[in-house]
């Protein structure tokens, strides 16, 4: 079965997925213990507003979508600062506007009308390897903040105002970890595309939350079953024919149900307690 | 007596409704106020604007010399606002209280390890310290919450509705607990339950909208119907205090 590794095409598919399954893992775990999936929504849609200036205008879509992320991410940070009481309503026509931006931008691309769909489902079989490389230093970037800020990041995730009481730059940080959502975003639409992404950065650590008692180890465990489902994934739709981002969600789903059935956290717990007193 | 904290003619907002109506509030050195007040009457919103974490329409705080707000506070907010799923243990809970500004690109060092166990012996967790936040009762949460809010060395240490998860046997415990505490800090509680505060705090005052206060452990009828707007029957709980001047009955 292992014939596949001879095409260049799948060692580069398999490449991606480790190297994504490192910046969703850890991500995912923050957008999961903070419960900011919609912004996170926001952001990966209005991504698409940038790969079509990309298209329009004749760069890389992936940096369009860089761009067009990171946008979204401040806005997102600005709309907090000033605590409006219309946030999720903006959000969401942030959310639109992207897609609508996106759509508009790739009809005014003369000639050559590019394939939409590869960006909204993703294919990670037309990966290249220039965008391994860009996933690469995206990752190393990912991970450098988050060990620098993992302290910060983990104050203000789990009680924000109790972190702006110690007058810890709370905005700051916050936005900071937007633009690392936004650049998370970013690798992970060649991987699933932009309508799945929020599917990949909340299912892995949805699972590994009932089994962790640190936020590293649910980071770890994050990153460990993101890789485990995309090769699972790619494997099935390569040898099925199949839709990779598709497949690999529904087999993320899949494990996200039978991990229900074990809730390790409760039962572990009791028993430390026991030992304890 | 040495004046710690002071709020004079605060007004508060939310959006366009007027939550926190000139507050003036004078407190002193080694207080112990309980601020009671109905569900919606601005008692989070009162912490939360001494803390500065929202910024009053109008109105001035202000603290005794050599003060500031990032190191006098330590903020005990209710512990339902807390995500029980976190995974996070009870020491990391409190370790964080020694966070700051000036150690943004430092984590921890042995000092503040130190000091968070010391919190944690203090609040008589030490047994605790391995174990989830989320696994805790209401009562131990909210204990973890206030050795988190002593790791900063606060002169002034705010509850939000302290006893609300916590039963009646606990709590006793709980505000000997907070007495020992009192004799070198400052402490305003607010509270929804005047039976449980009543029989506690050295100082009351109501809120509900306006601030009523009159220096005193008493609260008189009249303060509780300013606050209420209808009148409130009074029971008082606690034996050893009385809480309640002797008033003739007039029905
Ligand atoms: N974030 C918020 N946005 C809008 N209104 C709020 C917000 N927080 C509180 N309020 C309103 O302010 C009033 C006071 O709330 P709060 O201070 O939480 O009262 P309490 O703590 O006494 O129950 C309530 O009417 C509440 O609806
Ligand atoms: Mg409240």
């Amino acid at each position: 079965m292992f014939e596949i590794f001879q095409y260049d095409f799948m060692l580069n598919a398999l490449l991606a997925c480790l190297l994504a399954s490192i910046a969703f893992g850890i991500i995912g775990t923050y957008v999961v213990v903070k419960r900011i999936v919609f912004i996170s929504g926001g952001i990966a849609h209005s991504t698409y507003g940038g790969i079509g200036l990309g298209y329009l205008v004749g760069f890389s879509p992936l940096f369009g979508a860089i761009g067009f992320g990171i946008l979204s991410a401040l806005f997102i940070a600005l709309l907090r600062k000033f605590k409006l009481h219309s946030e999720d309503m903006l959000i969401g026509i942030m959310w639109s506007l992207g897609m609508a931006l996106g759509i508009l931008f790739i009809s005014f691309t003369p000639g050559y009308a590019p394939n939409l769909m590869s960006y909204l489902f993703g294919n990670i079989l037309t990966i290249s390897f220039e965008e391994i490389i860009t996933i690469s230093i995206l990752d190393i970037i990912i991970f450098i903040i988050v060990i620098v800020f993992y302290e910060q990041f983990l104050a203000i995730t789990f009680d924000e105002e109790f972190a702006e009481t110690l007058g810890l730059p709370v905005g700051k940080l916050y936005t900071l970890l937007l633009v690392l959502i936004a650049l998370t975003i970013v690798i992970l639409i060649k991987l699933v595309g932009i309508i799945l992404v929020i599917a990949m950065l909340t299912i892995p650590p949805s699972i590994a939350v009932r089994f962790s008692n640190k936020l590293s180890k649910m980071m770890f465990l994050s990153v460990m079953l993101g890789i485990f489902f995309t090769l699972i994934g790619l494997l099935i739709s390569y040898y099925f024919n199949l839709v990779s981002g598709a497949t690999i969600i529904v087999i993320s789903i899949i494990f996200y149900l039978i991990s229900l059935l074990f809730n390790k956290r409760k039962l572990k717990l009791n028993i430390n307690i026991e030992e304890n007193l | 007596m040495k004046t710690i904290l002071e709020l004079k003619n605060i007004y508060v907002f939310y959006y366009d409704n007027l939550i926190l109506e000139d507050i003036n509030l004078k407190v002193y050195e080694n207080d112990f106020i309980g601020i009671i007040g109905p569900n919606g009457g601005g008692k989070t919103t009162l912490l939360k604007t001494i803390l500065g974490i929202l910024k009053p329409a109008s109105g001035r705080i202000y603290l005794c010399e050599g003060l500031n707000k990032q190191n006098c506070f330590g903020y005990v907010p209710q512990t339902s606002n807390i995500d029980f799923l976190y995974p996070i243990s009870v020491l990391d809970v409190v370790k964080t209280g020694r966070l700051n500004k000036n150690k943004i690109f430092k984590t921890y060092d042995k000092n503040d390890i130190d000091i968070a166990f010391d919190s944690l012996k203090k609040m008589d967790l030490l047994k605790y310290q391995n174990i989830l936040f989320g696994n805790l009762s209401g009562g131990e949460k909210q204990r973890v919450l206030i050795a988190r809010a002593l790791t900063t060395n606060p002169k002034i240490l705010l509850l939000d509705e302290p006893t609300s998860n916590v039963d009646s046997k606990v709590g006793y415990h709980f505000y000997e607990l907070l007495s020992q505490l009192n004799k070198d800090i400052t402490i305003i509680m607010v509270s929804h339950d005047i039976g449980a505060i009543s029989q506690n705090v050295k100082k009351i005052a109501c809120l509900n909208r306006k601030l009523v206060y009159h220096d005193s452990k008493e609260i008189t009828k009249e303060m509780l119907e300013k606050v209420y707007h209808c009148p409130v029957d009074l029971i008082a709980h606690g034996i050893p205090h009385r809480v309640f001047p002797e008033h003739k009955e007039v029905e």
